[in-house]
């Protein structure tokens, strides 16, 4: 078997310590993507990163380009670039490290699609708790502003952009599209009904477009080196690279960049194998909101088509790992614990069924479930599921049911024995018992 | 205390910084709590004199985001990530032992003044679990040791530094960043082994992108 070779792309020069200056991204062609981007007619732009493939690395996977496309063009109105820096999904960790080790590429990106969205203004919207990624792209921002590269006429193409770094305040519900927009126009961060989508009427009403950090990340590849070379990597309905991030109980956690189409097997491997020389239990592809898989998964693709086949989802594409020492009651119950308190309470699905499944699972963790409730469970995830305001809610009650269908016994076993008993909870840290007093 | 002339003033320049003054509520909010240590009533106040909104729809903000605070913080913010993957990997354990150090809870000062406690969610770097923050900068791969001596040192007024950032300073210093993120301090190392976990198997065993 050939196994799938590292290809560092995004990450390949962040070893340099001064990358995250202009002079350095420049140093390895930096911004050269833009200069060619502005000799071209925005709709060209469009419609390379359309034949590209890319898609979203936000979650969901929609298509950029067709998203870009939806943006009614020559209507007279203002349009709007958001960058998603909310990064806060359980698992998450790969748009703050682009952040903090390269800005410009995120700033590049910036730029590049705007012009071809035809948006004067774009905004980052990163989350409030990481002050080191907000000030290493504020800073990026403004050397980018001092070299020209933003403000009016920039690179004598006639076009206009002001960017506007924004600083977040704590909500991972802000990280849905419309929240966010809601919360940049300084409201508190709640869903809102869509259709309109935002690329008609999104912030202040007007076209926006909204795109995660990783996926802006990768335009400024896809216009330098072309559609072809980006459509290399990956398969045809998931092309190109990703930065993945492996958590969890693995020798050798990090990030690693490599094409869609990786197994998860090859990525662990990279990460070093379980520790110990373990088995994986189970591991989630990409954050707590996409369904959990087994060691039976592990030689699957790591593909938008082949994660929903397996009845899961790539979501963020970060892997998070755990070995046999963990309860998988004990885990469920922590991420319900999350939903609950992240709900934005806008509706009574997701709002009270948050509260009552945690309520029951709490009960499992300490050994007072009972069978019973095990169906109960089934039947709330299922009222909440497909009949909430938002993504939210779908994902609270994804965790409990993947849980079931892999693991049975535990919650069986939790009908009579707290969790803490059966799996010691010091055998699950990472550090050894000496200095975890 | 008092919203001096100075934070009016910069509250003014976040808000110009927007097509829609409103849009910089969050960042004028920090702003505030930079000065005031808390969400205060002068503080709302102000921010709804600034925008022409009413203290309410302020209020109605502020207590929606939990990085607002409505009581007195202190010195230093310290956050330990107790989510699925941190608080099983051992953040559950530094929590006791943090709890345990500092004599407070959740969401609780200490009475001097220099600690605030806080279980906070998923930080976006579950590769470096667990995870502790202090006045939300990384404190990475940390153990229940390990972040007690991060208290002591903070408490003797040592100089400590963020395992992927700047030296730490206190909580208001980041509150500022928040609101004004040129602060100077864009030079911090930031990109740590696990961050560069793949790239270095790659130039080890010479692999590439096409
Ligand atoms: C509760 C919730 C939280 C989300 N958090 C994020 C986030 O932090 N970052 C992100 O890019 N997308 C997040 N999303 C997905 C966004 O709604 C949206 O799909 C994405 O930003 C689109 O960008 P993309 O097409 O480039 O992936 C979240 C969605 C939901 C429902
Ligand atoms: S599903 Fe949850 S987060 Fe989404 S709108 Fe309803 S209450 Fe808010
Ligand atoms: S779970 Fe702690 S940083 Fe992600």
């Amino acid at each position: 078997m050939i196994t799938t070779g590292l290809t560092p792309v995004i990450t390949e020069h962040w070893d340099a310590p001064d990358l995250y200056t202009l002079d350095g991204y420049r140093r390895f062609g930096g911004y050269e993507a833009l200069a060619s981007a502005l000799k071209q007619d925005p709709d060209a732009i469009i419609g390379q990163v359309k034949d590209s493939g890319l898609r979203g690395r936000g979650g969901a996977g929609f298509p950029t380009g067709l998203k870009w496309s939806f943006v009614p063009q020559n209507d007279g109105k203002q349009h709007y670039l958001v960058v998603n820096a909310d990064e806060s999904e359980p698992g998450a960790c790969k748009d703050i490290p682009i952040m903090m080790a390269d800005p410009h590429v995120l700033v590049e990106g910036v730029i590049i699609a705007s012009y071809a969205i035809r948006a004067n203004h774009a905004f980052i919207y990163i989350r409030g708790e990481v002050p080191n990624a907000i000030r290493k792209v504020a800073f990026a921002v403004e050397q980018a502003k001092a070299a020209g590269l933003i403000g009016k006429n920039i690179l004598g193409s006639g076009f206009d952009l002001d960017v506007v770094v924004h600083s977040g305040a704590g909500a991972y519900i802000c990280g849905e599209e419309t929240a966010l927009l809601d919360s940049l126009e300084g409201y508190r961060g709640q869903p809102r009904l869509k259709p309109p989508f935002p690329a008609v009427a999104g912030l202040y009403a007007s076209p926006t477009v909204i795109n995660n950090v990783e996926t802006i990340a990768n335009i400024p590849f896809i216009i330098g080196r072309g559609v072809e070379w980006f459509r290399q990597f990956g398969t045809e309905k998931s092309p190109g690279f990703k930065v993945w991030a492996v958590s969890g109980h693995v020798n050798n956690p990090g990030l690693f960049e490599a094409p869609l189409g990786i197994t998860m097997r090859e990525l662990l491997d990279y990460a070093g194998g379980v520790r110990g020389g373990g088995e994986v239990k189970f591991w989630l592809p990409g954050g707590s909101s996409v369904p959990m898989l087994t060691a039976e998964h592990l030689d699957l693709p790591l593909t938008y088509e082949a994660m929903a086949e397996a009845g899961t989802m790539l979501g963020t594409g970060t892997p998070m790992i755990f070995d046999s020492t963990v309860s998988v009651v004990k885990a469920v119950t922590r991420w319900l614990e999350f939903y609950k308190h992240e709900s934005c309470g806008k509706c009574t699905p997701c709002r009270e069924g948050t509260y009552w499944i945690t309520g029951v699972l709490e009960k499992f963790e300490h050994g007072h479930g009972t069978a019973t409730e095990m169906d109960t469970l089934v039947n709330l995830c299922g009222q909440i599921a497909g009949r909430s305001f938002c993504a939210l809610g779908d994902a609270a009650a994804t965790p409990y049911p993947a849980a079931l269908k892999f693991f049975r016994q535990e919650f069986t076993d939790a009908t009579h024995t707290p969790v803490d008993g059966t799996f010691d909870p010091v055998a699950s840290y990472v550090f050894a018992p000496a200095v975890a007093r | 205390m008092a919203i001096s002339e100075t934070t009016r003033t910069g509250l003014r320049e976040i808000a110009d910084r927007y097509p829609s003054a409103r849009s910089a509520l969050l960042p004028m909010l920090h702003l505030v709590q930079s000065e005031e240590n808390e969400i205060t009533v002068e503080g709302i106040n102000v921010c709804a004199e600034v925008l022409g909104i009413t203290p309410a729809e302020v209020t109605a903000v502020a207590s929606f985001y939990t990085m607002y605070k409505r009581r007195p913080v202190g010195k230093h913010h310290i956050g330990i990530c107790t989510n699925t993957l941190c608080g099983l990997l051992g953040g559950d354990a530094v929590w006791d032992a943090l709890s345990a150090e500092l004599g407070v809870g959740p969401n609780e000062p200490t009475p001097d003044g220099e600690f605030f406690l806080e279980r906070i969610e998923c930080q976006a770097a579950c590769t470096h679990a667990p995870v502790m923050t202090v006045d939300w900068e990384f404190m990475d791969d940390v153990t229940p040791r390990g972040a007690c001596e991060v208290i002591e040192k903070l408490r003797r007024g040592e100089t400590v530094r963020s395992t992927r950032g700047p030296v730490i300073r206190d909580f208001d210093a980041t509150e500022h960043t928040l609101a004004f993120p040129l602060d100077g301090l864009a030079d911090a190392p930031s990109v740590d082994s696990k961050m560069l976990a793949g790239l270095t198997i790659a130039k080890q065993r010479g692999m590439k992108a096409p």
